[in-house]
């Protein structure tokens, strides 16, 4: 029996014949074998932790037991639940915003509020520290009319909840948008005609609906907060993914690095439980054909402009204020004389190399969230779950998991593009499993079946009903990849053919002697470049919801 | 309508397919009379990307770098064992090459022998290459080299308040203060830090953002490594009011950090190898140090920069790099103080 909850479940059953679960059958081997194949890689890196932690004796509980883990276990804890409840709270009213009302420039706002995705922490936490450190620009503006001394100190739990969230909110954004236009307007329309007012109808229909994906972007954003490594080393607040690179840094100890690793594994299962849980086992498709045509366009009337400051505020700060900042890096650099030269083949590199991750990345995480979804079972949905992890670790522990295993088993790919992508498919799987899942969770099953009744083969339901039935989960789900293949940086370094430059790489390597003039020409290409994706998209929305 | 779209996005991920299992075949094949030389560098590639050139088109090796970081780097070559690509690793410190210094083998007496014993390992498996030393770097419109005092521990002085600049999370400050434990032991040093922290240092991000703030008056002095001044003499000429001062009591105020590098067993090159060793060791490498990174040279006879004090007038304590390994208990005791978190 779908459960969204009790009365909203009353509602729609009352609506149609949503109420009746899904024939769980045996999934045919195209859809199990290749997500099984997929499932088994992605773990790779987990072996190899295990592995390195198998290699010590005792000292390692030690190591593992003291105060200091607990500690940092509280403050990882901590900044997970912050992070991830803030780009909750700023991406619900964006989305509905952007996708369902009025709001002046909407399409704008729909790609502007998305592009901080691209800027990668270890720029922001330089920009923030620029920006609000305690003698930071924000001081300086301050101090002429107000004699502000020093700002409130930004470096510790604050600092790393602004940077983290400022670069990740736009996770659940974006699920949630694609959610937004997908929902049946049907729905809504049968709570008013029942008498529901529209806050309501929100609250009871609307949003129970739209809980796979808040939990899909949530989940990506807790998932990122753990592996985060640039935000968190510059705005200085310990947690486990820096207690892991500081084994590397200052011991070489990769033994500690590998245990440490691993109780990062056992917070992701218990994140990824949790999602489970809010998830429920809720069906979301229509039960009816439903209505085929564009949702209305609620008016905002006098919350017209409200609104439109709520989006301004949050593009200024996430997106206008690093912008403008290396902007101004860029200018001091070229007032002194600093030689500049836009590398053009790194650009391309960065291009290609995200597209090409984004393709394959889609084709892994297709037969996962199928298989996940429409062959629903303990073992089907443990598979999913399991490619998660990945995403959940910091990259470097995947680059070097990826080094043993490549340089010792797989020799001939080892230092290839080949085995840079499957690194790639390793870290960002999941933000295309998640994008890929809750689409496919809106459409009803029944259409595949009565493809399947009418004679198609497996391929032929995949290829002419299920994929474009859920185009819209696999775009967003190919350009999330996209956006944050642009800015990878341990793997990227540690993987790819020796000499293979990105604009991540520039820009590491300028920040690295802290030439933030030279960091900001390819720091501004890779915003550029990124946007290109997403304005493509979201022309590709109006165009369809015209059509 | 939707048939045609799909063929074409069928037939765009066979393409995709394609491309990828494209990818995976080894980018360059090298004929075996054409050598090529594979360089892990934790060094930045502004800093060295023109003297491996400069080997490449005097030699005719060709040259592969793959930049990181030292521990980054390190790490990749310990994971690789025995099948690592790397021919060479050069590092930013000592603590990196002592890290996969069971996997260098002996380098030549006649390269090592040029470089002294204090800057390279005893049993020959890595070679400094070039020196940094860490000084005090100060005002010159607000303060004369006579106002500066004889130890770096001086500045623990209250009348420092408000006036110092430092980097606590830069690793050549954390290798100073490495150095503090070696020469003064663990109190001393726990005293200097508290000492200084209760002045009130302005923290900066790094050695270059430091001298920056000295020369805009923003704070009087700072602690980096001595080359980063003569890049801002160079950009914008000797009236940068910036200079170095190198402690005249000498100790740990004015240590010597080398950068420096190996050759790993494993390397299919040993010839080509030893000799990229020997050309950054020779007087063409040396001066490319002395003259573009304004690093110390390692070797006896290379002309340095007018303003660049002499090796041998500093006063340099005399402590073996192997001695400085301990990085670990400089973190826990900068935390401990809550300098670094």
């Amino acid at each position: 029996m779908a459960v969204i909850t009790g009365r909203t479940s009353n509602l729609i059953a009352r609506l149609g014949r949503a109420g009746r679960g899904a024939h769980v059958s045996r999934p045919p081997a195209i859809i199990w074998l290749p997500a099984t194949l997929v499932a088994v890689a992605v773990l790779l890196p987990l072996v190899y932790l295990v592995l390195r932690t198998l290699g010590v004796g005792g000292e390692i509980w030690e190591l593992l037991f003291r105060a200091r883990t607990f500690a940092i276990l509280g403050r990882t804890v901590g900044l997970v639940i912050a992070v991830t409840g803030i780009s909750i709270a700023i991406s619900l009213p964006l989305a509905w915003l952007t996708a369902r009302t009025d709001l002046p420039l909407q399409r704008m706002w729909s790609v502007l509020t998305v592009l901080p995705l691209v800027i990668p922490s270890y720029v922001a936490g330089f920009i923030v520290v620029a920006a609000l450190g305690p003698r930071g620009m924000l001081q300086q503006l301050l101090a002429v009319p107000f004699g502000l001394e020093r700002l409130p100190e930004i470096y510790g739990f604050p600092g790393a909840t602004l940077t983290i969230t400022m670069v990740t909110f736009p996770y659940v954004l974006i699920t949630l948008q694609a959610a937004i236009r997908g929902l049946d307007p049907c729905l809504e329309e049968a709570s008013r005609s029942l008498g529901h007012g529209p806050w309501d109808t929100f609250r009871r229909v609307t949003l129970p609906q739209l809980r796979p994906a808040i939990a899909a972007g949530a989940l990506l954003v807790s998932l990122y907060t753990l592996h985060d490594f640039g935000a968190v080393s510059l705005l200085r607040y310990e947690t486990f993914t820096w207690a892991i690179y500081l084994q590397y840094q200052t011991s070489f100890d990769r033994t500690a690095a590998a245990a440490l690793s691993l109780i990062l594994v056992v917070i992701a299962v218990v994140i990824l439980f949790t999602e489970v849980r809010t998830r429920g086992r809720a069906q979301y498709h229509r039960s009816s054909v439903g209505g085929a045509r564009p949702p209305a366009c609620a008016q905002l009337g006098r919350w017209r402009w409200p609104a439109f400051g709520f989006c301004s505020l949050v593009v200024l700060l996430s997106l206008v204020m690093p912008m403008s900042i290396l902007g101004y890096w860029l200018g001091r650099g070229v007032a002194a004389g600093e030689p500049f030269q836009v590398v053009w083949s790194s650009a391309l590199n960065s291009g290609y190399v995200a597209a090409l991750a984004a393709l394959a990345i889609v084709v892994a995480a297709l037969p996962v969230a199928i298989l996940a979804v429409r062959y629903a079972s303990r073992i089907s949905s443990l598979l999913e779950r399991a490619t998660y992890i990945g995403f959940a670790l910091p990259g470097i522990v995947i680059a070097l998991a990826l080094v043993f295993f490549g340089a010792n088993y797989a020799t001939p790919i080892y230092q290839t593009l080949g085995l840079l992508i499957f690194a790639y498919v390793i870290l960002f799987l999941p933000q295309a499993i998640g994008a890929v899942r809750s689409s496919l969770l809106q459409v009803s099953p029944r259409v595949e079946e009565a493809a399947r009744s009418l004679g198609s083969t497996s391929w032929q339901v995949l290829g002419r009903v299920t994929l474009p039935m859920i185009h819209r989960g696999i775009l967003a789900g190919a350009a999330l990849v996209f956006l944050t293949t642009l800015k990878e940086l341990p793997a990227t370094l540690i993987l790819s053919p020796i000499g293979f430059k990105t604009l991540a790489t520039s820009i590491w390597s300028a920040t690295s002697e802290a030439f933030f003039a030279r960091a900001a020409v390819p720091a501004l290409l890779l915003i550029l470049i990124a946007s290109v994706p997403m304005a493509i998209i979201v022309t590709r929305e109006r165009r369809e919801q015209h059509d | 309508m939707y048939k045609r779209k799909w063929v074409f996005g069928l037939a765009s991920l066979i393409l995709a397919a394609t491309l990828v299992l494209g990818a995976c075949t080894p980018a360059a094949e090298t004929t075996p009379k054409e050598q090529t030389l594979t360089v892990y560098s934790g060094r930045s590639e502004a800093l060295v990307a023109p003297i491996i050139d400069q080997f490449s088109k005097s030699t005719g090796v060709k040259v592969q770098v793959r930049y990181g970081s030292t521990s980054e780097m390190a790490a990749t070559i310990l994971e690789e064992g025995k099948n690592s690509p790397a021919d060479v690793f050069y590092a930013q410190d000592p603590g990196g090459l002592g890290a996969v210094e069971h996997l260098f083998t002996r380098i030549p007496d006649s390269i090592v022998s040029q470089v002294e014993p204090r800057f390279r390992s005893p049993e020959g498996k890595w070679v400094g290459i070039s020196g940094r030393a860490r000084v005090v770097v100060y005002n010159t419109q607000k303060l004369k080299e006579a106002d500066l005092p004889d130890d770096i521990w001086d500045f623990t002085d209250p009348k420092w308040t408000g006036r110092i600049g430092w980097a606590p999370t830069n690793a050549s400050f954390q290798a100073m203060v490495t150095a503090m434990r070696v020469l003064w032991g663990e109190d001393k040093t726990r005293q200097w830090l508290k000492g200084i922290q209760s002045n009130n240092p302005k923290v900066y991000p790094g050695n270059t953002q430091i001298v920056a703030a000295v020369g805009a008056g923003e704070v009087e002095v700072g602690f980096p490594n001595h080359y980063y001044l003569y890049t801002f003499l160079r950009d914008k000429g000797e009236s940068f009011p910036v200079r170095n001062y190198y402690v005249r009591a000498g100790g740990p105020g004015a240590v010597i950090l080398v950068a420096g590098a190996g050759i790993l067993q494993t390397s299919k090159n040993k010839d080509a190898a030893q000799s990229f060793l020997g050309f950054l060791l020779s007087p063409a490498g040396q001066q490319y140090f002395a003259s573009q990174t304004f690093e110390y040279p390692v070797i006896e006879g290379i002309i340095t920069h007018r303003l660049l004090k002499p090796l041998s007038e500093i006063k340099s304590p005399d402590i073996e790099m192997a001695a400085m390994a301990d990085l670990k208990g400089t973190l826990n005791l900068l935390r401990e103080i809550g300098i670094v978190p």
